[in-house]
């Protein structure tokens, strides 16, 4: 299956923010965003991920079985973490699994606590949120990512707040993801390692 | 669908409980409503007997109320709307499932609680019978409509205030009827029967409509 976007317009507030934007992404295939503050860069994703309406335009998944919405098989994980605070790390995630669990079967998750002990957080599992640090959290929310399979996935800052170790530990999962024919799409400001990764550059 | 659903009411009964006092802030708030009526109305326990369902009523209408604001509000500052909006399940779906939570940890005691209070309200026995069982069937319109109003405000800041003034002329005609029903005489069954039955028809209707109102007022304070 495919990703493709063709002149893709998005209005917010009387304003055109993405104006004839139009991309094709393959199976294994990563697109990395980037561009300045207020160039469309959360708006694109937001818009992938079926939350924000086209003002023209067209996003759609090609070569699936059935004809799905890219929303139902994208995984978002944007600025804010998704997670209650006053659930333990382990109950979001299980919230989650079964949230957005498919009915189309396809590649078997990982459980909440493998999840976790993926992303170094296992001592952590059974904590409420609230008590976590922001990296903490971040990774709680990017641990969302292994709970349910779903072929793409759109990151917004995803290596905002982490520290080194966890940086390294999401550019392998990310690699991997890709690597068994998922799509990533990701927003930043830094640099995200992946290889043969295209560019998109925003502008205002 | 029905293993996602489930865990949907599991994580609002945990998160009802955990936040911590949901359901006996708003029972603490109907008693002391129904408590400051008598001081209003006086010594007159003919007139407090009578006026007493009305009083339970509206202070069960305002204690439903509180929480309100928060009942979608906090899923969509802190992303979990926007992810949920990426699940299978029908947004529709999902509010019929927080509003039913939401009822039961906020609404259900206050109709547990109602007979106790209804007793300081100089009702007799065949009277609190009638008050709890036209709550029981009322609150449920109460809760779906204050959704609305909730998902309504949902990304106003400081939409409390807003919700009930949303809210409180769209509950009249629950009010109406609870009331009825509640102060009818059981002596001449029709007239308990007709005004229940349409309590009943009410909140049915809450039921059927409401989810789509909510879900649409939520995908457009989304954008």
């Amino acid at each position: 299956m495919r990703l493709e976007v063709s002149d893709v317009r998005v209005e917010r507030g009387g304003r055109r923010v993405l104006d004839g934007l139009s991309f094709v992404l393959a199976p294994g295939n990563a697109l990395i965003v980037t561009g300045p503050n207020g160039a469309g860069k959360s708006t694109l994703l937001r818009a992938l991920a079926g939350l924000l309406p086209l003002a023209a335009g067209r996003i759609a998944i090609v070569g699936a079985d059935h004809a799905l919405p890219c929303r139902e098989v994208a995984h978002y994980v944007g600025h804010a973490d998704a997670n209650k605070a006053s659930l333990t790390a382990n109950e979001n995630l299980a919230f989650w699994a079964a949230s957005l669990a498919s009915q189309q079967g396809g590649r078997s998750a990982l459980q909440p606590a493998e999840a976790l002990a993926s992303s170094g957080l296992q001592r952590l599992a059974d904590l409420p949120v609230s008590v976590l640090s922001a990296g903490q959290r971040r990774r709680v929310a990017l641990a969302r990512l292994l709970v349910a399979s779903r072929p793409i996935w759109l990151l917004d800052e995803p290596m905002t707040a982490l520290d080194a170790a966890s940086q390294t530990r999401l550019g392998d999962q990310m690699r991997r993801h890709l690597d068994q024919g998922g799509i990533i799409v990701a927003a930043t400001h830094g640099t995200l390692d992946l290889s043969d990764a295209r560019h998109l550059e925003l502008r205002h | 669908m029905g293993g996602a659903l489930a865990a949907q009411f599991r994580r609002e009964l945990k998160i009802a409980r955990r936040s911590g006092g949901g359901a006996s802030t708003g029972a603490v708030f109907f008693l002391v409503l129904a408590a400051i009526f008598p001081f209003a109305v006086g010594p007159d326990l003919n007139l407090l007997a009578r006026i007493g369902p009305a009083i339970l009523w509206i202070a069960v209408l305002l204690s439903t109320l509180l929480g309100l604001d928060r009942l979608f509000q906090a899923d969509y500052e802190d992303g979990s709307l926007d992810v949920m909006l990426t699940g299978e399940m029908p947004l529709e779906l999902i509010v019929l499932v927080k509003c039913a939570a939401h009822w039961l940890t906020t609404a259900l005691p206050l109709v547990f609680v109602a007979p106790l209070f209804g007793l300081a309200l100089a009702q007799d026995g065949a009277a609190l019978v009638r008050v709890t069982l036209s709550l029981l069937v009322g609150t449920p319109a109460l809760t779906l409509i204050g959704a609305i109003g909730a998902a309504a405000t949902v990304s106003l800041r400081r939409g409390g205030l807003l919700i009930a003034v949303l809210v409180l002329p769209l509950t009249i005609p629950v009010l109406i009827f609870g009331v009825s029903a509640a102060g009818a005489g059981l002596a001449d069954p029709v007239r308990f029967a007709a005004p229940f039955a349409i309590l009943c028809a009410l909140s049915l209707a809450a039921l059927a409509g409401a989810p789509f109102a909510v879900a649409a007022a939520l995908r457009y304070g989304g954008e």
